[in-house]
């Protein structure tokens, strides 16, 4: 028999008995009848999932109950299932007595599984057109040993029942032999009616007489049900299987819906048991049965379920290579009394570090290098290693040693960034490389950076930071390096660094060592290691300089060819709206409105789920993937992690969500947008500047401006404008320093990736809001959360320090609009960072056309009008601008 | 004879060749938007272009000249220019009730030329081709609910027992059912090709051809080769292979395993290498028979041709290496 799920599974003679998983049958396991009653059928999945994992070879699916919808019920299972591959690769068993479910799952099947069952209870003409559809759609059938008469259960009647249905599918159809499975009814013994003491005898008996009278027909059955009168002692239950399977398989029954993950060995059983119970199968006494009683009480335990024995098989190796297995796999469960049996047999506790724990740390640095392990499993291992340790600790510091590392390294987000997860993970992943880090965390000024530097004799220094105000601060810690002579290398990090503006602005301000732009916490430790090391340095050094310098140079280069525009001829070609053509909708609202504790449930549908993966460096769009040839197996066990985590996070409160909106009269004069008190428009309250493309376009696209999508002043056209800023990250300090006092770098970046998450989908489920509710100019809006991330509804949010308006200072503004500090808690710091970090804040623009768009390269005289306008000075303002000039100051 | 019986006894003498790729063919040609309407279509209201199918209604003499360069070339079987010819395909440009009739023409127009170029020492047949069609039964299409789908296997089926309809009604010899990427799609052609067999008391001899995606050895749901042939084995279909996606080098080892696994004939039609970095392919065809030279010692190939980026000039050289050659032994 050919079967198939994403694998194929041939049943052939010599194939052993083929165990198909039982719970996922309403029927028979409460759980599954629970979780499906309830929908939850992501903790459904888990249960075929580890029905799979058990050793189940097939799987059975049954949603035969009053209550549930079983064929909508079945579709959907069976859909979702099919995106499991880890489930679906295996083939599936469709369980029902109703013909309509049946052919239901038949329609969502690719692979070849098995329809469970069909009979001849309702005569002939049913049971042919039936088999014949099953032939069509491809699928093998169990025929249940059931005629109009009724269920067989003497041997004689179950083999003439099989032998007819096989008559009628191989000679009046051409149905395949090998596809047909009998099922010749497994029921209950030791019930004590007498008449029952044989239905197991019968059971063998018929499989043995339809083996060898009816050709490459297959025998199976329903396990549990023999059985059942022992239900409540798992212990007794599971030696009455494993007897009865030891005899039905010597007589040649193929298959069976079995518990795959609790399957007592014969051999195994006591051999008291193994004797009553074997006495009350085989019905060789009349006192089977009460002598079998007499004794199950004593075999009665609490059914709670057997670890799989063969996953821990590891835990029977030698200490050393128990740790490294521990770190490799990520496993914390056990790494203490581990890492205590490892020091008893240590000199001393520091040669457990240095031994057998950097040598499984060596191997994951290896695997990691070489791209057999992703960044969350590296993070898994750090945790495991840094519990060891801390297991350790108070051993060594009682003999006061000290260790050698491949060297010590201060980790920093710059003054004004609270950026912090690439930071945490380049540390983490620098200490499984055995280098010792300095962590100062968020928001440290340069003198505080050099100072701790110094005092802990460190070899690197390390700087991170997200927003671009970051990158000037990054300069001003090399600078300040220059002049005070410290000569440590530098590496800088983070998403807005870049190797062009590390060539361009940080080399040439530090000589005193060298500095090094970090693309990913992949290449931290290769850099690391090459500016420690005595003979690699001088050889890495002078590479990196050369390259820094031919960016330097093609950069000279390449600057002088870029055509741009004079400031007013880029305003000539604004975009070009017909104001009086659109007349823009007025807010539901003027002024402010908060959101306290905003529902965290109802944004996990907007969530985006590809940037969470690449926050742990895995690249590629969700959800491909999770099916990814090379990373798909982490992305999918990272990806379960951050789903119960997100679970958790909703429902022990670990977030709280705040927000406020606001609406506000608005019209643009020239590339500024005037805000007003009223909507009199007579007192112009705020100013807010934008910045124009200067770029000279090759084709007919206007040099945008945000500005240009407020109508005019001039105009007389009524516009508005609108701000927010919401956070999801209130609360969360309480968590993470929970993570870390527990030495769980993984759940604290966990949370701080989700964090980030929630507050993008807080975003974008509050602009939903806006367009349909608040502001209510697209009230009939229907869009898949597909079509909302690649925002095809109508306005745009764009955020102060982006690329449409990529001035942070603007955010100033906006925050004396919104006034977060009272209305959600939210505050900034002196580079425009927000805390809590989770946040987003930007703009609201209604009009149809508007759209995003960058602002790069701009030139001098926008920047000398653009600085009037704020009533600034020339430099200040190229110093926030320092990313976007188009021009060397 | 029926054409079963046929196709079965030449199979047993010789490696049969099936044409090359049309849409390259095609390309070619550099139609425009005014060439794919016709005057029939002159005032659709959406753009036709790139609807290669309903160029059998609007200009029946190109897909002629292309079917009658692959019977030059040495084609045994021709496949039908209806590849996305199902009503929920055609639906992108309104022309989901033109199924019926672009099925019909398409292979009528291939029975035309096999006709023409068909003698007792080489018949020439045609195969009624079942796409794959764009929407699938068994993959998501909205990321928050990995149970949704875009199309159901009934609205499958019933697209797809019309166009066999249309195939059979045209003079279709066989029915190819090929590039499956989602089984459960194919499982419906087959169903659905069964069905209309028995309603209507025909039978003609049904070919199937998998696409393996990548390197994961995998079709796009996510099957590796011998679990696509049992899925698909019920069909009893004269020939199992695959085609498209891969270049010969890339594809032997599962043209291998295919060979392996089958109890029924065994075909392939590799594109011609992979695109470059213009999206041309440009393995050439002295190349490409190389690669199919060795296949047919290797004792793997009943049917054999190509798919894009494959021309009649690829095609003869094909037929030529392998004429001499043994058929796989079934």
């Amino acid at each position: 028999m050919r079967l198939s799920g994403l694998e194929p599974f041939n049943i052939s003679e010599e194939t052993l008995f083929v165990n198909v998983g039982e719970r996922t049958n309403v029927t028979g396991s409460a759980k599954f009848k629970k979780l499906i009653k309830e929908e939850d059928y992501e903790a459904a999945l888990e249960v075929a999932r580890q029905q799979v994992e058990a050793g189940a070879q097939i799987i059975d699916v049954n949603m035969d109950e009053g209550l549930i919808d079983a064929e909508k019920v079945m579709v959907t299972f069976l859909n979702l299932m099919a995106s499991e591959p880890d489930i679906s690769r295996i083939p599936v068993m469709i369980d029902s007595s109703k013909w309509e479910v049946i052919e239901a799952g038949l329609k969502c099947l690719q692979g070849k599984g098995i329809v469970n069952s069909i009979s001849l209870k309702e005569g002939e003409e049913k049971f042919i057109e039936q088999a014949k559809l099953v032939q069509r759609y491809g699928a093998a059938v169990i025929v249940m040993a059931f005629d109009e008469v009724g269920q067989a259960d003497t041997k004689e009647r179950k083999v003439e029942i099989c032998t007819r249905a096989y008559n009628i599918l191989t000679q009046q159809l051409d149905f395949p032999p090998e596809d047909i499975i009998f099922d010749p009814n497994i029921f209950a013994i030791a019930t004590g009616i007498d008449e029952h003491n044989n239905y197991a005898v019968d059971f063998i008996e018929a499989t043995r007489e339809i083996k060898r009278t009816l050709p490459h027909a297959k025998v199976s059955g329903g396990v549990s049900n023999v059985s059942f009168s022992f239900r409540g002692n798992n212990p007794v239950r599971e030696a009455i299987h494993s007897v009865f399977l030891y005899y039905a398989i010597q007589a040649g029954m193929d298959m069976g819906i079995v518990n795959a993950g609790q399957l007592a060995i014969y051999e195994d059983l006591p051999k008291e048991l193994r004797d009553k119970v074997e006495a009350v199968v085989l019905n060789t006494s009349d006192s089977a049965t009460e002598d079998l009683l007499a004794i199950a009480e004593n075999y009665r335990g609490d059914g709670k379920k057997v670890d799989n024995t063969q996953d821990l098989e590891w835990r029977s190796w030698d200490v050393n290579k128990r740790l490294a297995h521990a770190l490799v796999k990520g496993i914390t469960e056990f790494i203490e009394e581990d890492t205590e049996e490892a020091r008893l047999n240590a000199d001393k506790p520091l040669h457990v570090i240095e031994g057998p724990l950097m040598d499984g740390m060596n191997i994951v640095g290896d695997l990691f290098g070489s791209g057999k392990m992703f960044l969350p499993q590296v993070v898994k291992s750090a945790r495991v290693m840094k519990k060891a340790v801390a297991h350790l600790m108070p051993y060594i510091e009682e003999e006061k040693e000290e260790g050698d590392t491949n060297g010590r390294i201060l980790m920093a987000t710059v003054k004004g960034d609270v950026h912090d997860i690439g930071k945490n993970i380049v540390g983490v992943v620098l200490q499984c490389n055995n280098f010792e880090v300095v962590d100062l965390g968020v928001m440290v000024a340069a003198e505080q950076i050099l100072k701790e530097a110094q005092a802990n004799k460190c070899d690197i220094i390390g700087l991170s930071g997200l927003i671009t105000p970051s990158l000037d601060e990054m300069v001003h810690v090399a600078k300040e390096m220059e002049r005070q002579g410290i000569n440590m290398p530098l590496m800088v990090g983070g998403a807005t660094t870049s190797k062009v503006h590390t060539a361009l602005k940080i080399e040439p301000n530090l000589k005193a060592d060298q500095v090094v732009h970090v693309a990913d916490a992949s290449r931290a430790v290769g850099v690391a290691q090459n500016l420690l090391s005595e003979d690699n340095k001088a050889e890495f050094v002078v590479k990196l300089q050369d390259e820094y310098e031919r960016i330097r140079v093609e950069r000279a280069k390449h600057g002088k060819v870029h055509r741009t525009l004079e400031i007013g001829e880029a305003r000539a070609n604004k975009v070009d709206i017909d104001w009086s053509q659109h007349s823009p909708e007025k807010p539901q609202f003027l002024g402010l409105k908060n959101f306290d504790d905003y529902d965290l449930a109802k944004l996990v549908e907007r969530v985006d789920w590809t940037p969470f993966f690449s926050a742990w460096e895995l690249a590629g769009r969700y959800p491909r993937i999770l099916d990814d040839e090379v990373v798909g197996e982490e992305a999918k066990k990272l990806f379960a992690d951050g789903q119960a985590m997100l679970a958790q996070i909703i429902d022990e409160n670990w977030l709280e969500a705040r927000g406020v909106i606001g609406f506000f009269p608005a019209n643009s004069v020239g590339d500024d947008i005037e805000v007003y008190a009223d909507d009199s428009r007579a007192e112009v309250v705020h100013t807010l500047h934008h910045l124009r493309q200067q770029d000279k376009k090759k084709n007919t696209q206007p040099n945008y401006c945000l500005s240009d999508y407020i109508a005019p002043k001039d105009s007389g056209v009524a516009d508005y404008i609108g701000g927010f800023a919401v956070t999801t990250g209130h609360k969360i300090e309480a968590k993470i320093a929970e993570f870390e006092a527990d030495n769980d770098d993984y759940q604290s970046i966990m949370l701080k990736v989700l964090a980030d998450r929630l507050a993008e989908a807080f975003a974008e489920h509050m602009h939903e809001r806006v367009r349909k509710e608040f502001w209510a100019y697209e009230t009939n809006e229907t869009l898949t959360n597909e079509e909302l991330i690649k925002e095809k509804y109508r306005g745009i949010r764009p955020a102060p320090g982006y690329p449409a308006c990529p001035d942070h200072t603007e955010k100033a503004t906006l925050w004396q609009m919104l006034e977060p500090e009272q209305n959600a808690g939210m505050t900034i710091t002196e580079s425009f960072a927000m805390l809590p970090t989770a946040a987003v804040s930007g703009w609201y623009f209604s009009h149809p056309e508007s759209r995003y768009f960058p602002v790069t390269r701009i030139q001098q005289d926008q920047v000398i009008d653009y600085a009037e306008r704020k009533g600034l000075d020339m430099l200040t303002v190229e110093r926030w601008l320092a990313s976007i000039l188009g021009y060397d100051t | 004879m029926s054409v079963q019986q046929k196709l079965t006894a030449l199979m047993s003498q010789r490696i049969l060749i099936l044409d090359g790729a049309m849409g390259t063919m095609i390309q070619r040609r550099k139609l425009e938007e005014e060439d794919y309407r016709g005057e029939r279509f002159a005032d659709w209201e959406s753009p036709l272009k790139g609807m290669n199918d309903l160029l059998v209604l609007t200009q029946p003499d190109i897909i002629a000249s292309i079917h009658k360069e692959y019977l030059a070339a040495g084609a045994d079987i021709i496949e039908t220019n209806n590849f996305n010819a199902t009503a929920s395909d055609l639906v992108r440009y309104g022309l989901q009730d033109y199924a019926y009739e672009i099925n019909v023409a398409a292979a009528k127009l291939a029975k035309q030329c096999a006709q023409e170029f068909s003698t007792e020492d080489k018949p020439r047949f045609v195969a009624g081709v079942l796409g794959p069609n764009q929407k699938t039964a068994s993959v998501s299409v909205d990321v928050n609910d990995p149970g949704a789908r875009a199309i159901t296997f009934d609205e499958l089926v019933e697209d797809y027992s019309l166009a066999t309809r249309g195939l059979i009604e045209g003079g279709a010899d066989i029915i190819l059912i090929e590039t499956v990427f989602d089984t459960l799609n194919a499982k419906a052609a087959v169903f659905a090709v069964k069905t209309v067999f028995d309603e209507d008391g025909v039978e003609l001899p049904i070919m199937i051809s998998g696409t393996i995606t990548d390197a994961s050895g995998r079709t796009l749901t996510g099957q590796v080769t011998e679990a696509f042939y049992n899925s698909l084995r019920h069909a009893k279909p004269l020939t199992i292979g695959l085609n498209c996606a891969l270049g010969p080098d890339d594809l032997r080892q599962y043209v291998a395993e295919m060979s392996r696994v089958s109890e029924m004939g065994t075909s392939a039609h590799p594109n011609a290498g992979l695109p470059n970095e213009l999206g041309e392919y440009d393995l050439s065809p002295d190349d490409m028979a190389d690669h199919i030279a060795e296949w047919a010692d290797s004792g793997f190939l009943n049917i054999v041709g190509g798919c894009c980026g494959s021309s009649p000039e690829h095609i003869k050289a094909i037929a030529d290496c392998v004429a001499d050659k043994q058929p796989r032994t079934l």
